[in-house]
């Protein structure tokens, strides 16, 4: 067991790098769900603004899974691929009950991956290791995908604030 | 997963294993750490009242405590399976032990929607194998 957050070689960086791959993928896969899972009726009146929400969201999931995939490539590793985590999805999934509940699982995912790349940088800070990618790189890139979850949060929660 | 969050893994596993109070030596082997740290530990983990130590005998889980240590042993066992079934690590054992310090809860929630965990886990969790009794592994490597 190993106490203390540090990432200390590249065969754990790169683990984490390919959990962050996965995290991204879920929230392109349970977007996707989301979207279908509502009845014809229900999804008439999903209003534009949460299906453009969804729909930003897997964009830009798909662009930061493509930042990480560049990263553990300079590692020499793969990544699980997408239809994979889909089906994965796809065989646990539970819609929703309602709206609310589809942003409340938004922001869920966007909170989870802004904790997720914050502990991670902490964690490669925190180490003294050379990895086979260049540092600056490596936290330049974690960094800005950070920044861009920590938007996605507030967007999300500026969203449920002015529906309430 | 923060360090007291191991320790009551540590000891509830150690409980497990001693089927009575966590030796200091137990538990000094499974965190990797020594006996003085453990020591250290479990002297702030009893301030908090998530330990009681008995000298000579070792450390019992409060209730409190307990209900910490299954959370952990959760995260801890989804980990493992993501690892070994998602990933498809072959040392997901020492890979899961690896990461747990780095991976938060929150983001183990997220992990446990695609993977299959049976309800009475961490119960099923096999403390001498260091893994859950009922994980079925597959039969290749993937993403390494």
């Amino acid at each position: 067991m190993s106490l203390g957050q540090r990432v200390s070689s590249d065969h754990q960086l790169t683990r984490l790098l390919q959990i962050g791959v996965v995290l991204e993928e879920l929230v392109e896969s349970r977007a996707a769900h989301h979207i279908d899972s509502l009845p014809p009726a229900e999804r008439a009146e999903f209003d534009e603004e949460v299906e453009e929400l969804l729909a930003e969201a897997a964009a830009e999931s798909a662009e930061h899974r493509e930042r990480l995939e560049a990263l553990i490539d300079d590692l020499e590793a793969e990544t699980v691929g997408y239809e994979e985590i889909n089906a994965l999805v796809d065989a646990q999934y539970g819609p929703p009950e309602d709206t609310d509940g589809v942003l409340y699982d938004q922001l869920a995912n966007e909170e989870t991956a802004y904790k997720f790349y914050d502990d991670l940088i902490e964690a490669i800070e925190a180490s003294d290791s050379e990895f086979a990618v260049d540092r600056d790189r490596l936290l330049e890139t974690l960094s800005a995908i950070r920044e861009e979850e920590k938007e996605g949060v507030e967007e999300v929660t500026e969203i449920m604030e002015h529906r309430a | 997963m923060n360090t007291a969050d191991q320790y009551l893994k540590a000891i509830y596993l150690a409980q497990r294993i001693e089927d009575g109070p966590a030796s200091t030596g137990t538990l000094a082997d499974l965190l990797e750490v020594s006996p003085a740290s453990v020591n250290e530990m479990i002297g702030k983990l009893e301030d908090r009242e998530l330990v009681d130590h008995e000298k000579y005998k070792g450390a019992s889980l409060t209730d409190e405590g307990l209900e910490r240590a299954h959370n952990a042993l959760q995260t801890y066992c989804i980990i493992e399976r993501f690892l070994a079934n998602v990933l498809e690590v072959e040392e997901f054992r020492d890979e899961a032990r690896a990461l747990e310090s780095v991976i938060d809860d929150t983001v183990a929630e997220r992990l446990d929607t695609i993977i299959d965990r049976p309800d009475q886990c961490p119960d099923c969790f096999d403390a001498e194998q260091d893994c859950c009794e009922l994980l079925e592994l597959e039969a290749s490597g993937r993403a390494d």
